[in-house]
């Protein structure tokens, strides 16, 4: 998978759990938490949700990671290719 | 036309899920009503066979008017015709939300949910002007539509509901309020430990210990579970309303039901689905109706403490500022603890200081033993 269709991945789970957000212009670096006022149960389905999706492990210590754009694409092209 | 909050009067029927013929069990969701909180999932309360629907789709009823008749219950006064307050033509029920995001038309920039609500409405979003940032067209953008369709959200709509029942209940309910900071090394590193030990969709939040606990503790001091309608009516049953924001201003604090026998897991899942479904417009109307007290909790971007107002007729509101690390006194030292400090809004007809700190500290030493939650 490649990086930017990991973005489209992640984005379109973003929108499956808050359709009413446009998540297409987030800006990479920005924490997803504060741009897009997810709480702990988004960030929590949002987890949930690229883990079934890409069928990839993600600890709890490791979700933070996922709380930006750009951090989740790293990670997760980590995880994809372990 | 079931009751779905302290001020609501009437309700609009936008979608029947069941015809004449059709048999039903209790619990089973018959219909869509349009309220200012966004369109809710009537349930039945009786099993039977639905033998007439007595309100058309479109119809505007008060509470308390009989929506159809169900063969095998006592329904001999719902035969009466139901007192229209506005009927209007009965379009064809709407579509059900589409979650999944649809491809953006080409030239307009707007968001999911407006594009979901423009689809729905069979409205043309280059029509409209957007008053998001850049022009965006919002789903607040989008006209409600037709008499009759499912709306979901409106926020507008949801802030009248949340003044008229804030402004009822600052006017009629002495609140006084408690605070207490406890400890939450114990539950962190219980919660730490059992969520290291599992995948994502198994995972606790530490708000589901707080409305475990909150739940158990009620049934310790149960001038803080009921109503007050005239007089202090207990409950038996525990179902705690659970504070959800609205993404863009809003609130709901829909029901789940005896929260204070459920497991972890299993209050867990069903908080995931109550706030996807709150956020969506999607709830149903035994989650609007039973909450017997309500659980704030800001979570971890909120702030220190909150003080509740009380949801009436209910007579308690247990708050949870965010949990964060601070100087503690352990024994003679001072250490840095993850702490929280809960609150109590209660209702001085019901309740005293004296009840509502011992109600704190139960929840606070329940919150010291995770394992037994």
């Amino acid at each position: 998978m490649t990086k930017d269709e990991l973005r489209a991945v992640i984005l379109a789970e973003i929108e499956n759990i808050a359709p009413e957000v446009d998540a297409s212009s987030l800006d990479p670096k920005a924490d997803i938490r504060e741009a897009l006022d997810f709480d702990s149960m988004d960030v929590m389905n949002l987890v949930i949700a690229l883990h079934k999706k890409l069928r990839v492990d993600i600890s709890d210590s490791d979700a933070i990671k996922l709380t930006t754009l750009g951090g989740a694409i790293d990670y997760l092209l980590k995880k994809l290719a372990e | 036309m079931p009751s779905l909050g302290a001020d609501m009067e009437a309700g609009t029927l936008v979608e029947w899920l069941v015809k004449p013929g059709d048999m039903v069990k209790r619990g089973d969701i018959v219909a869509v009503v349009e309220t200012e909180k966004g369109a809710i999932d009537v349930e039945i309360f009786e099993a039977g066979k639905v033998d007439e629907l007595l309100v058309a789709i479109g119809a505007t009823v008060p509470v308390g008017t009989p929506l159809a008749l169900v063969g095998g219950a006592k329904l001999e006064e719902a035969a009466k015709p139901a007192p229209e307050v506005s009927a209007k033509p009965a379009p064809a029920p709407a579509a059900k939300p589409e979650l999944v995001p649809t491809p953006m038309p080409s030239g307009v920039r707007a968001t999911p949910a407006a594009r979901r609500l423009a689809k729905e409405r069979g409205i043309d979003l280059s029509t409209l002007k957007g008053t998001g940032p850049g022009g965006v067209i919002e789903s607040r953008d989008v006209p409600a539509g037709k008499p009759g369709e499912r709306r979901g959200l409106d926020l507008d709509e949801m802030r009248k509901a949340i003044a008229a029942a804030m402004a009822r209940s600052k006017r009629e309910i002495p609140h006084y309020y408690l605070q207490h900071v406890v400890d939450l090394s114990a539950a962190e590193a219980w919660l730490n430990k059992f969520n290291g030990e599992r995948d994502p969709p198994q995972r606790i939040l530490m708000a589901a210990l707080f409305v475990k606990a909150s739940s158990l503790a009620n049934r310790k001091y149960a001038e803080f579970n009921g109503f007050y309608e005239g007089a202090f009516k207990p409950s038996h049953a525990i179902h705690a309303g659970v504070a959800i924001a609205i993404r863009g201003g809003g609130l709901v604090s829909p029901a789940i039901h005896d929260t204070d026998t459920l497991s972890l897991s299993d209050l867990m899942t069903k908080m995931r689905d109550l706030v996807a479904r709150a956020r969506v417009g999607r709830l149903r109307s035994s989650e609007l109706s039973d909450a017997t007290f309500t659980v704030s909790s800001l979570g971890e971007r909120g702030v220190d403490q909150l003080y509740g107002i009380i949801y009436p007729p209910q007579v308690a509101i247990i708050g949870f500022g965010a949990p964060s690390r601070r100087p503690s006194a352990v024994g003679d030292k001072i250490e840095v603890r993850n702490s929280v400090t809960i609150t109590l809004s209660g209702d001085h007809r019901v309740s005293d200081g004296h009840r509502g700190a011992l109600l704190l500290r139960e929840i606070a030493e329940l919150l010291q033993h995770p394992e037994a939650l």
